[in-house]
């Protein structure tokens, strides 16, 4: 297990050093100088020079990528053209809304997920197992940030229940986890849509299995065969996905974002854009593709560890 | 069999006989504003109503079906032109270090979602259409190069093939003669479910500015305008929305349908 994880754990860092290569060479040849976009269209070229300095622009490229990257593994993201804030701390702020968004909706899913597709398989081919299918049908189809309006109007709008949008801070606790609710339902449905079809699917396969017949025969009902000892058998598919959504989870969540005016990752990504603040973008999409890689590393390790023959053959 | 395929290729048809006929008539005049007749609900002289410049919102959505099914079309024609050949180069290189890097840059390029790509190419070259084509042509990438792969993979040890390495065909040609043909079906279904979420990513990409810009009407866009309206005018965010979950449900079942009349085998596992 050991040298399966350190193997997984070089390719881990070989990923990175290429992604952050390429995120680096893009924004590179990205066209306009943040210098003279900070200072405005009247700027002395002199003064422009001097800003370039002061922010690093006039060095060599190489020694640029090897501060950036090497900045980024301890922690020091740079400073932001705009703000002049350290890009670090303004990451940091976005992410206690960005970050606990994903986590919320990817237990969402999950929740929803488990009984809908267990239930489903329970009930293969009738009527319960169509209805919950026609639902996961829709549930892929269903934009989440066109859902998330539907949640405002009638829950926001209608019922009041919840505000339209906006976030409390974490000062107060029980206003914030209510704040990110209905954001999180709305990137939450379509994952546990596609979540209960890959469970279903994978519980009907292990249907057929011996062992499944054998707690049948012993007198297990077949929703109590699949839930004692057919769940876990099907749980590699599943980790998969749930793996591969909690990507899809924060990168979903910068468009949900813009929805409910939450001040997370996205509303920091969208205005760095706008303002050619290059060193916010690099810093932030390199941590999405982080977060990404890291999943699925992390995703890797589990599978091992729950099917033990996937160590040797990797 | 056919009661997913025949609701998914009508659903399908109608979006597309829409956008085809946006472009000799529409209800309305999408480029025309008028202000007076802003946010009418649905009547018979506005089928789907106004939105908050007066303009027809049937219209709008046929024209901007033009947009959603142009992006998603030739962000799968990127996935296929470049995801296929990969793969099958892959999986004829297999136990060479080439199939190695294949696979490895195709994990690299799978830790970029869309919206990241569509993030980092609007850094550089401003929003526009032709940023969501790409965005979403590149993560297509490694879906297909997978999918391809794994699938010609099973292939190769296979008699047909052995018998035509003994004829003396070279990799290449056994790829394009005998793999390429007998995983079609499956890139076709592949396809169908690629080209569905590419009409999703293309609305998302536009809702938050990164696809298309002004005046080209798309869904996202329609959606994005109509959000601050939701309250007084619900209808202007309900129609494109529905017009795209319609789409998607078609494209859904229509990838569902054919997968079944295509590989029978594959119907058991359906997910």
């Amino acid at each position: 297990m050991l040298t399966y994880a350190l193997r997984r754990l070089v390719s881990l860092a070989l990923s990175l050093a290429v992604a952050s290569l390429v995120i680096f060479l893009v924004v590179e040849v990205a066209p306009g100088d943040p210098a003279a976009y900070m200072l405005g269209t009247g700027a002395q070229p002199d003064t422009i020079e001097a800003l370039r300095s002061e922010l690093g622009l006039d060095q060599p490229r190489l020694e640029r990528y090897l501060s950036w990257a090497g900045g980024m593994l301890t922690g020091d993201f740079g400073t932001s053209y705009t703000y002049r804030a350290p890009v670090a701390q303004m990451v940091a702020d976005r992410l206690w809304v960005s970050l606990p968004l994903a986590l919320y909706a990817l237990a969402l899913s999950t929740l929803l997920a488990f009984p809908a597709g267990l239930y489903a398989a329970a009930r293969r081919g009738r009527a319960g197992d169509v209805a919950v299918m026609g639902a996961t049908q829709l549930g892929i189809a269903i934009p989440n940030f066109w859902f998330a309006m539907l949640l405002v109007l009638l829950f926001a709008i209608n019922l009041g229940w919840f505000g339209a949008g906006g976030f409390p801070g974490w000062e107060q606790p029980l206003a914030a986890i209510k704040a990110l609710t209905l954001p999180a339902v709305a990137l939450a449905l379509p994952q546990a849509a596609i979540l209960a079809r890959v469970l279903r699917s994978a519980l009907i396969d292990i249907l057929g299995e011996d062992f499944i017949r054998t707690a049948r025969a012993k007198g297990l009902t077949r929703f109590e065969a699949l839930w004692r000892h057919g769940l876990r058998n099907a749980l590699i598919p599943v980790l998969t996905i749930v793996g591969l959504q909690f990507s899809f989870l924060l990168a979903g969540a910068i468009i949900i974002e813009q929805v409910f005016f939450l001040p997370g990752l996205g509303r920091l990504i969208f205005q760095a854009i706008s303002q050619r603040d290059l060193i916010v973008v690099e810093s932030v999409v390199m941590l999405l593709v982080f977060a990404v890689i890291l999943v699925t590393f992390l995703t890797d390790l589990a599978y091992a560890w729950v099917d033990p023959r996937l160590r040797r053959r990797a | 069999m056919t009661f997913r395929l025949l609701p998914g290729a009508v659903l399908t048809a109608i979006v597309v006989l829409a956008a085809l006929i946006s472009y000799v008539w529409t209800p309305g005049d999408v480029a025309s504003v008028d202000i007076a007749a802003k946010l009418q609900s649905p009547s018979a002289a506005h089928w789907l109503g106004t939105d908050q410049l007066g303009r027809d919102i049937l219209s709008m959505i046929m024209v901007g079906a033009r947009t959603s099914i142009a992006v998603a079309l030739v962000a799968v024609g990127i996935g296929m032109g470049v995801g296929v050949p990969l793969g099958l180069a892959a999986a004829a290189l297999r136990d060479t270090w080439l199939d190695d890097v294949i696979m490895r840059g195709n994990d690299l390029v799978f830790a970029f979602p869309s919206l990241v790509i569509a993030i980092l190419i609007t850094a550089i070259a401003g929003p526009g259409a032709l940023n969501a084509i790409i965005a979403i042509g590149i993560f297509n990438i490694p879906v297909f190069a997978r999918l391809t792969r794994g699938a010609a993979l099973s292939l190769w040890s296979r008699d047909f093939i052995l018998a035509a390495r003994m004829a003396g065909k070279g990799a290449p040609r056994i790829s394009a003669e005998h793999i390429l043909p007998n995983i079609a079906n499956l890139l076709i279904v592949q396809g169908t479910i690629q080209f569905s979420l590419g009409i999703l990513a293309e609305a998302g990409l536009s809702y938050v500015g990164l696809g298309a810009q002004p005046p080209v009407p798309s869904w996202g866009r329609m959606l994005a305008e109509a959000q601050t309206l939701v309250s007084i005018a619900p209808h202007v965010a309900l129609m494109p929305g529905l017009a795209i979950v319609l789409t998607v449900l078609g494209l859904n079942l229509l990838g569902d349908g054919l997968r079944d009349v295509l590989d029978p085998r594959l119907r058991a596992v359906r997910t």
